[in-house]
C-alpha cells in the first residue's frame, strides 16, 4: 500500500491537534462548571442587592412586618403579606393538583392503552407549552369572571382563582414527574400483585402508589416549586392587594407579582429597589430548597 | 519483534482482569488469542490500543512495547493510528461507504479529494470490497450486509495506515461464507502488518494463526505456535479448552 | 353494603378519567378560545404595520420582531454553552462527585422562579455591566434560564448515541474532541435541535425575566442595535390585557394568538424532529 501518511508531517500534525484538543476541552469544562457558576451569580447579586435594604430596615420588621407599603412615608417594607399571599395561592394550588395530577399521571400512564398514551402525554406537554401570559390573558377573561359569578363575589380576582389557574399551570410537571415514578417501580411487583388475584385498581392503589411514594413527593414539591415561582398569570388574576388573606375569596398578591409590578417604578438604589431584591432573595431560598430536596427525595430512591 | 508485553496487570476497579501477562508479538504474524469468555483475551487487546483508558477506575501495571517504546509515552492518537482495532461487530458509522472509509484520513488531516478517494479505493481493495461496492460508494453502510460491513471495517482501519491490526471476535456476527472472507483477507494483509486475532472459535484460531495464546481467568497459560497448542500443548488446561472440555 | 373490587375499580376508573379530562380539555379549550377569537383579529396590517392610537389599533409588528429579534441572539448566547456542558457532562466528566454537583446546580437553575431570572439580568447585565435595558441584557438573561432545557435534552440526546461510535472513531486515532464532533454530535442533532427549539419556544413566551431586561412598554419603531430596547410579545399581551384600557378584545386575542401559534409552531417542529429522526435511526 502507498504510503501517504508521511510520519513526521503526521507527528505535526496530531502537535497541532494537540492544542486545540487542550483548547476545546477547556471550554468544554468551563461550559460544564456554568450552571454553578450561574447559581451562584444569580444569588450573589441577589444579596448584593437585597441586602442593602438591612441598612435602613431591620430583618426582623422585613420578615414580620405585616405592612408592605413601598411608597408611603415613611415607606414599610413587611414581606410576610406578600409571602402569605404566595403560601396561600400555593396551598391552594397543591390542594387542586395534587389529586388531580395524580388521577391524571395514573389514568395516562396505566389505564389508557398502549396506543392512545402518547395523544395524552401530547395534551399535556402542550400545556407547558403555553406562555404564562397568554393563561393569564385567558384567565382573566374566563376564570375571573367565573368564579365572581359562581361564589357571587364582588370581584373574581381572588387566592381562588390564582391557586385554580397555577394548579393547571404546575400539571405537567406533577403529572410527568409522577408518572416517571410509577414507571420506575419493577414490574415484579405488578405482576405479584396480580398473580394473587387483585385488580388493577388495587394492584395500583395498595401497591404502585406506596411503591412509587418518594417520585410522587417529588413530583409534588417540583410542582409546588412552578407554582410559588409563578409571575405573570398570578399577578394577573389574585387582585394585587397586600393584605393578609382570610379566605380563598380574598385577593392576595404574591411575592412574584410585587417584583415584577413594583420595579418598572422603583428608583434604582432606594429602600424600594433594594427590598425588591430583598423578596427576590426568599423567593430564590424557598425554590432552591424545594429543588434540592425534590432532587435528594429522586436520587435518593435508585 | 513488534510488540513486547511485559508483566502486565489490568484492574478495573476490584477485578484483577490481567495476570502478569509477559509475551511478544512478532512483525508480520498473526498471533490467536483464545480463551473461555471472561478469560481476559478482549482486556488484553484493548489495553494494546489503549482503548481501556476509557473506562472507569481502570489501572494498569507493567509495560507494553512497541518497536521498542512504551505505549503510555506515545501520543494517543498516534499509537491508536499505527494500532488499529476491528471489532466483535460490524460497526459501521451512520455515513457513506466512502465517508466510513475516509473517516479515520480525514481526521489525521487528510482532505483533498483525489487523495482521499486514492486512499478509499486501495483500503477497500486491500479489503476485497472493492468490486462489490465501487458503483455505490456513497450510499449507506447500512445497506450492506454484515460480511460486506465488516470488510468495511476492515477498510477503514486500513485506510489509516496502521502498522499492527487488533481483531477482537471479527466474525462472531458473521456466516459461515462471510468468515471465510474475512479470514481470506486476514492472511492476505499479514504480509503488511501484524495481526492480533481474538477470537471464541478456536477452529479459526487454527486456520489463519501462526502462533497461538491461551488465556484463562485472566493468565496467560500459554503462547506457542498454533500446530504446537493444538497438537501438543505444554499445560493441560489448554489441551482441555482445546478439546471442548470447558469454555 | 359491600361493594365488589370489579365496581370499585370502575368507580376510580371513572373518577381518574375525569381527573384527566379536567385537566386536558381545558387545554383545547384555551387554545380553540384564542384561535376562534383571536382569528378575525389578524390581518396583513395587524402583522407588519405598527400600533396606533396607543396600542388599540394597527399592528404589533414591532413586538413580533423585537420577540424575534430577542429570541435569536438569545440562542446565540445559548446552544454553545448548553451543548458543551452537556458534552462536558455526558462525554468528560469523570469525577462524579463533582458531575453530580453540575446536576444538582442544572436542577436549581432549571428550578429558579422566571421573576428572579428577571432581578438578576437587572443587577448583573443592567446595571452592574451597564447594559442598560438592551436586547443584549434580555438576551443573556434569558439564555442562562433556557440553558437547562437545552442542557437536559442535548444531554439525553448524546447519551442515545451508542458508545460503539465513539469506540469506533477513537480506535482510528480521532481525538476526544474530534470523535464527538464528528461520531457523536452529528448522530445527536435530531436531540439537540429538539433540545434547542424548546429552549427558543421558552424563551419566546417569557415575560418575566424580560420585564426589567429588554421589554419597552410602547417603543413603534425597529431595533437599530442590541443596545436597544425592544417591544415583545409576552409583554405586549399583558400591557394590552392589564395597562392599557378599553382594548379591542380582537386586538388582545389576535396578539395571544400569534403569541401562541409561534410557541405551538415551534413545539410542533421539535415534535416532528423527533418523530423523523425515530424513523430514520438505524442503530
Amino acid at each position: 500500500m502507498l504510503r501517504i501518511f508521511k510520519t513526521r508531517e503526521t507527528i505535526t500534525k496530531i502537535q497541532q491537534r494537540q492544542i486545540s484538543e487542550f483548547i476545546i476541552e477547556k471550554l468544554i469544562f468551563l461550559s460544564g462548571l456554568a450552571s454553578v457558576l450561574f447559581v451562584i451569580l444569580i444569588f450573589v447579586f441577589l444579596l448584593k442587592e437585597g441586602v442593602s435594604l438591612f441598612k435602613t430596615v431591620s430583618l426582623k420588621d422585613f420578615l414580620i412586618g405585616k405592612f408592605w407599603y413601598p411608597i408611603s412615608d415613611p415607606p414599610r417594607f413587611g414581606v410576610l403579606p406578600l409571602l402569605m399571599g404566595s403560601l396561600w395561592v400555593t396551598l391552594g394550588a397543591v390542594l387542586i393538583a395534587v389529586p388531580l395530577g395524580l388521577g391524571c399521571a395514573i389514568f395516562i400512564g396505566q389505564i389508557v392503552p398502549r396506543s392512545l398514551r402518547d395523544y395524552f402525554k401530547a395534551g399535556v406537554e402542550l400545556l407547558a407549552a403555553i406562555p404564562s401570559v397568554v393563561l393569564g390573558f385567558v384567565g382573566l377573561v374566563t376564570l375571573v369572571p367565573l368564579v365572581r359569578h359562581l361564589f357571587h363575589l364582588r370581584s373574581g380576582l381572588t387566592v381562588l382563582s390564582g391557586s385554580l389557574m397555577l394548579a393547571f399551570m404546575a400539571m405537567p410537571t406533577i403529572v410527568s414527574i409522577i408518572e416517571d415514578a410509577f414507571n420506575a417501580v419493577p414490574k415484579s411487583y405488578r405482576e405479584g400483585s396480580f398473580a394473587l388475584g387483585a385488580t388493577q385498581w388495587q394492584t395500583i392503589y395498595r401497591v404502585l402508589i406506596p411503591a412509587a411514594a418518594p417520585g410522587i413527593l417529588a413530583g409534588v414539591m417540583l410542582g409546588m416549586g412552578r407554582v410559588i415561582g409563578e409571575t405573570m398569570a398570578v399577578m394577573m388574576i389574585t387582585g394585587n392587594a397586600a393584605i393578609l388573606p382570610k379566605s380563598f375569596f380574598d385577593p392576595a398578591r404574591t411575592m412574584t407579582a410585587t417584583i415584577a409590578a413594583e420595579m418598572g417604578e422603583a428608583v434604582r438604589g432606594s429602600s424600594h429597589y433594594f427590598a425588591l431584591f430583598a423578596i427576590g432573595i426568599v423567593l430564590f431560598l424557598i425554590t432552591f430548597l424545594v429543588n434540592l430536596v425534590a432532587d435528594f427525595v429522586l436520587h435518593r430512591k435508585k | 519483534m513488534k510488540i513486547k508485553v511485559e508483566d502486565l496487570h489490568v484492574y478495573y476497579g476490584s477485578i484483577h482482569a490481567l495476570k502478569g501477562i509477559s509475551m511478544e508479538i512478532r512483525r508480520n504474524e498473526i498471533l490467536g488469542a483464545i480463551g473461555p469468555a471472561n478469560s481476559g483475551k478482549t482486556s488484553f487487546l484493548r489495553t494494546l490500543n489503549r482503548l481501556n483508558d476509557l473506562e472507569l477506575h481502570v489501572r494498569m501495571e507493567g509495560q507494553v512495547l512497541m518497536d521498542g517504546e512504551d505505549i503510555q509515552k506515545i501520543n494517543v492518537s498516534l499509537l491508536r493510528k499505527r494500532i488499529g482495532m476491528v471489532f466483535a461487530l460490524p460497526l459501521p458509522l451512520p455515513l457513506s461507504i466512502f465517508d466510513n472509509v475516509a473517516y479515520g484520513p480525514r481526521m489525521h488531516g487528510i482532505h483533498k479529494k483525489k487523495e482521499l478517494a486514492d486512499i478509499v479505493e486501495k483500503s477497500l481493495k486491500a479489503s476485497y470490497l472493492w468490486e462489490e461496492v465501487k458503483d455505490r460508494l456513497s450510499s449507506s453502510a447500512f445497506k450492506l450486509s454484515g460480511g460486506q460491513q465488516q470488510r468495511l471495517c476492515i477498510a477503514r482501519t486500513l485506510a489509516v495506515e496502521p502498522e499492527v491490526i487488533l481483531f477482537d471476535e471479527p466474525c462472531s456476527g458473521l456466516d459461515p461464507i462471510s468468515t471465510a472472507k474475512v479470514e481470506e483477507a486476514m492472511l492476505e494483509l499479514k504480509e503488511k502488518y501484524t495481526l492480533v486475532l481474538v477470537t471464541n472459535n478456536t477452529k479459526q484460531a487454527a486456520r489463519v494463526s501462526d502462533r497461538v495464546a491461551f488465556f484463562l481467568m485472566g493468565e496467560l497459560v500459554e503462547v506457542d505456535g498454533t500446530s504446537k497448542i493444538f497438537t501438543n500443548p505444554r499445560d493441560n488446561r489448554t489441551g482441555e479448552y482445546i478439546t471442548g472440555r470447558f469454555g | 353494603m359491600i361493594i365488589s373490587p370489579r365496581h370499585t375499580q370502575k368507580i376510580a376508573f371513572s373518577l381518574l378519567s375525569l381527573c384527566t379530562v379536567l385537566v386536558i380539555a381545558p387545554v383545547f379549550v384555551i387554545i380553540a378560545l384564542i384561535v376562534i377569537r383571536g382569528g378575525p383579529g389578524i390581518s396583513w396590517e395587524f402583522l407588519t404595520a405598527m400600533p396606533r392610537m396607543g396600542m388599540k389599533a394597527g399592528g404589533i409588528f414591532p413586538a413580533i420582531v423585537g420577540t424575534l429579534y430577542l429570541v435569536s441572539v438569545t440562542m446565540l448566547f445559548a446552544i454553545p454553552f448548553g451543548v458543551l456542558a452537556a458534552v462536558y457532562l455526558v462525554e468528560y466528566a469523570r469525577d462524579h462527585a463533582l458531575k453530580r454537583f453540575v446536576e444538582v446546580a442544572i436542577v436549581n437553575l432549571a428550578g429558579v422562579p422566571s421573576i428572579v431570572f428577571g432581578l438578576f439580568g437587572l443587577g448583573l447585565f443592567v446595571v452592574f455591566l451597564k447594559m442598560g435595558t438592551s436586547i443584549l441584557a434580555g438576551a443573556l438573561t434569558l439564555a442562562i434560564m433556557t440553558l437547562p432545557v437545552i442542557i437536559t435534552s442535548t444531554k439525553e440526546a448524546l447519551s442515545t448515541v451508542p458508545r460503539s461510535f465513539r469506540e469506533v472513531s477513537l480506535s482510528l486515532g480521532a481525538t476526544g474532541w474530534q470523535t464527538i464532533r464528528h461520531a457523536v454530535l452529528p448522530n445527536a442533532l435530531p436531540g439537540i435541535l429538539t433540545g434547542i427549539v424548546l429552549g427558543l419556544s421558552r424563551a419566546a413566551g417569557e415575560t418575566a425575566p424580560v420585564l426589567f431586561t429588554v421589554a419597552a412598554f410602547y417603543l413603534p419603531r425597529l431595533p437599530h442595535s442590541f443596545f436597544d430596547q425592544v417591544m415583545v410579545l409576552p409583554y405586549h399581551l399583558y400591557v394590552l390585557s392589564t395597562q392599557v384600557p378599553n382594548v379591542k378584545p380582537e386586538v388582545q386575542y389576535g396578539t395571544a394568538l400569534v403569541l401562541v401559534g409561534m410557541v405551538l409552531i415551534l413545539n410542533l417542529f421539535a415534535v416532528i424532529i423527533r418523530a423523523r429522526f425515530r424513523r430514520r435511526k438505524q442503530w
